[in-house]
């Protein structure tokens, strides 16, 4: 097979990337604007011998794919704002229950059903904190359309890495729009496949921590029987009651994420090294951003771009590094600062932090975050005419 | 798995007792379900059942929501999954999906399947996917310490319906039936062999198989209707309320009245989920 | 057949298992069992059948009758 361009929007990316990876099974539920990720898959497993399924409602999609993961099979499930609350407690489940999986979540504008067309960014602190508990979790922030079939990919590699449920956090902005992208090759981008356990059955423990690591997931019908539960269980899996025991494992499950953020979290990264203002952003937002650094840069203005591509576990060290050297950090965003509290958080004053907060589902605009850069206020909802590069004293 | 099984002689006959400890996981004994609570022969049945069809442990898998007869998947030396309340159908439908080779045995509570479960719980039947189901049928939650379920005849009392519940309950059968569920049926604790049976029946179905299974909680919907024992409480809802298909069609309709009537109710042939997601590949890949 | 000497039967309770529900002796068609304390005990061996319908409706796993 030789390299493939093809000119697709985001959420057919998204797919690609999964197939790519060896998701053989999809379970969904439709909602404006990831459809075309249920769709998508609908046109395509069954070409590659997948497992398509259309659920009664989102809770019964998540539901299917962590039985087809028991099951042996790499899974993923998606849908947008709505769908993607109903499905929180079985989110917390496969955290629980170590459960590699991948959820997308195509993010849309409000609280409710809201503006569904309209492209948000306000689901990042439902992606950390959605569901109940102190639940461990990764969520990748892609900001273009090739990005994203690459990032969907890592996502099914992180989840066999460490057990647990990823997700891929775009929005409508980018799961709309077209771009073409190169399909690599097989064997050409790194895919992991689940490990098995190479114990007897008699002597597995589907729960039992080996150097850091928990023991691979066996698929059911493969001679090793375990149990899973929700409950907090010792290593064989079983209900347990021991409070050092669950202490230890709420640790364990968080601290497998926190812990190893070095691999986790990746960053772009754009005249850091000088930078006075650095603009910090994520998805949609990143591509105004990069934009408007490179204008800022252009006009000699010492402007620099800090982009995750992994928004938790946060990049906290980035922000630590980078609050040390510049001397504002300006966090867009299409919310009302939900990652500008973070961000505040880790640069812990010894820098200004500014955001600039959008939800009329409007992307915000590269002019906007130059004008801050630049010290002129900025109105959440006016795109403004002209940047103010004289603002700057 | 294609099993050529006859009815066998059950082991009562043999006047052997039946071995359980292969089907039961070694140290989770007793369980803990309070005394008398019918989860336990429900089981029993069960795996009585799963002998008699002499299927493998490796090749079940039994998935279950939340609620005392959701902890049913702990005891059994199975490819277990207790998930959550009122998912099991949808965690079930997935692991069927991915390996249809694996025989999938739902086991949840009343409230489980019907009231949080219940959108679940219809499509599962509509899909006729081949799983069986059973519904540990208690009219209460036992778990959560007694509140009304959507099986608890009206007038019935619980610590949500302390004057008598107004509500009409579900009749699971019905709702099975009319969803498309290809075989139901009906069966008691009190009536451990027939169960048996029934449920033989039904594993053995190709479909999605539903068995409504009367069963009882002394603990709370037997001493708040006031059961004095849960012996009293199994004869006059299990024996004395019920009656099998066979006597069902033999007595007038007058004296079947208010009875609740046991045995398989209904079974038909329709084409199984996996069979007709396999026609599907195999129409896409030929092409 | 005429004198065959009736079969007898060994009684297995296993008292860890047996929460006392009482409805093996309840149901017992021979009067065989009885509770004693909060668990289950034999009251005549002699008097059982061996028609196992204790053991198919005992919730616990906790007892089990052997032919002799
Ligand atoms: C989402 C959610 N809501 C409520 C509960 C609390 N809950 C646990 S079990 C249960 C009811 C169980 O009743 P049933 O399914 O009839 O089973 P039983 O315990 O009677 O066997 C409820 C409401 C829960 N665990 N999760
Ligand atoms: S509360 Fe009721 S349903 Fe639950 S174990 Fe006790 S008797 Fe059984
Ligand atoms: S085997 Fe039958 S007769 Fe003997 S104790 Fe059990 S129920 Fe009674």
């Amino acid at each position: 097979m030789s390299k493939k361009k093809i000119f697709v929007q985001g959420n057919e990316a998204c797919i690609q990337g999964a197939l790519y990876a060896g998701c053989r099974f999809y379970a969904g539920y439709p909602i404006t604007p990831s459809t075309e990720v249920m769709e998508q898959m609908a046109a395509n497993l069954p070409k590659v011998g997948g497992k398509f399924i259309q659920m009664e409602d989102e809770i019964g999609s998540i539901a299917a794919i962590v039985g087809a993961v028991a099951a042996g099979e790499k899974a993923m499930t998606g849908t947008s704002g709505p769908g993607f609350s109903l499905k929180q407690e079985i989110m917390g489940y496969a955290a629980m229950a170590e459960i590699p999986m991948v959820v997308v979540n195509v993010m849309r504008a409000g609280p409710s059903t809201g503006y569904p067309t309209g492209p948000s960014q306000a689901d990042v602190m439902q992606a950390k904190w959605g569901s109940h508990g102190d639940s461990p979790s990764v969520v990748l922030v892609p900001s273009s359309v090739q990005e994203l079939f690459y990032e969907t990919i890592r996502a099914f590699n992180l989840a066999e890495k460490y057990r647990t449920p990823v997700v891929i956090l775009f929005d409508e902005v980018i799961g709309h729009m077209r771009e073409a992208i190169t399909i690599p090759e097989p064997g050409e981008v790194e895919v992991i496949e689940r490990a098995k356990p190479d114990c007897a059955p008699e002597d597995y423990k589907p729960y039992e921590v080996k150097d850091g690591k928990v023991a691979p997931l066996a698929a059911f019908g493969t001679g090793y029987r375990y149990h899973i539960t929700g409950l907090y269980h010792a290593e064989d899996g079983f209900p347990t009651a021991d409070q050092q025991y669950i202490h230890d494992t709420n640790m364990r499950l968080v601290n497998k994420i926190e812990d190893n953020k070095a691999d986790i979290c990746e960053n772009e990264e754009l005249f850091l090294e000088d930078a006075e203002t650095v603009v910090f952003a994520y998805g949609v937002s990143a591509k105004s951003a990069k934009f408007a650094v490179k204008e800022l840069r252009a006009a000699g203005i010492k402007a620099g771009l800090l982009r995750p591509k992994t928004i938790w576990p946060f990049p906290s060290d980035a922000v630590e590094k980078i609050s040390k050297t510049a001397k504002k950090i300006i966090v867009p965003e299409m919310n009302l600062g939900q990652i500008h509290g973070e961000v505040e958080r880790y640069a812990a004053g010894r820098c200004e932090v500014q955001g600039i907060f959008r939800v009329d589902t409007e992307p915000i605009h590269p002019k906007q975050i130059m004008n801050a850069v630049l010290g002129v206020p900025v109105e959440p909802t006016v795109i403004p005419d002209v940047v103010d590069f004289t603002a700057r004293g | 798995m294609t099993t050529e099984a006859t009815a066998r002689t059950v082991p009562y006959k043999e006047k052997k007792p039946f071995d359980y400890d292969p089907y039961l996981r070694q140290g989770k004994l007793p369980h803990i379900w309070c005394a008398g609570c019918g989860h336990g022969i429900v089981l029993k049945s069960l795996l009585r059942a799963i002998d008699a069809l002499g299927w493998k442990n490796d090749d079940i898998s039994m998935v279950s929501g939340i609620g005392c007869s959701s902890r049913t998947p702990g005891y059994v030396d199975f490819n277990t999954m207790h998930t959550l309340h009122g998912r099991a159908f949808a965690f079930a439908t997935g692991v069927k999906f991915a390996n249809p080779k694996l025989n999938v045995i739902v086991t949840t509570g009343d409230g489980d399947a019907l009231a949080i479960g219940g959108n679940h719980f219809i499509h599962a039947a509509r899909r006729n996917m081949d799983m069986t189901i059973l519904v540990y049928n208690n009219y209460i939650y036992g778990m959560t310490s007694g509140q009304g379920s959507p099986t608890m005849p009206e007038g019935a009392v619980s610590t949500t319906s302390r004057f008598g519940s107004i509500e009409p309950p579900f009749d699971t059968c019905e709702l099975a039936k009319t969803a498309g569920a290809t075989f139901v049926a009906r069966g008691t604790a009190f009536h451990a062999q027939e169960l048996e049976k029934t449920l033989y029946e039904a594993l053995k179905h190709k479909g999605t198989s539903v068995v409504d299974i009367l069963d009882s909680c002394p603990t709370y919907y037997g001493r708040f209707n006031k059961h004095k024992n849960v012996s009293e409480m199994m004869k006059s809802i299990e024996k004395d309320g019920t009656i099998s298909v066979a006597q069902a069609a033999k007595l007038p309709p007058e004296k079947t009245e208010g009875k609740i009537v046991r045995g398989i109710l209904h079974r038909a042939e329709r084409l199984e989920y996996c069979d007709g997601y396999q026609n599907l590949l195999d129409r896409v890949q030929n092409k | 057949m005429g004198e065959a000497a009736k079969k007898q039967w060994r009684i297995e309770i296993d008292a860890r298992r047996c929460k006392g529900c009482n409805i093996c002796a309840s149901f017992c068609p021979t009067d065989t069992l009885e509770l004693k304390g909060i668990t289950m005990d034999v009251k005549d061996i002699d008097s059982c059948i061996g028609c196992q319908l204790c053991d198919i409706r005992c919730p616990d796993f906790a007892i089990q009758v052997f032919p002799l």
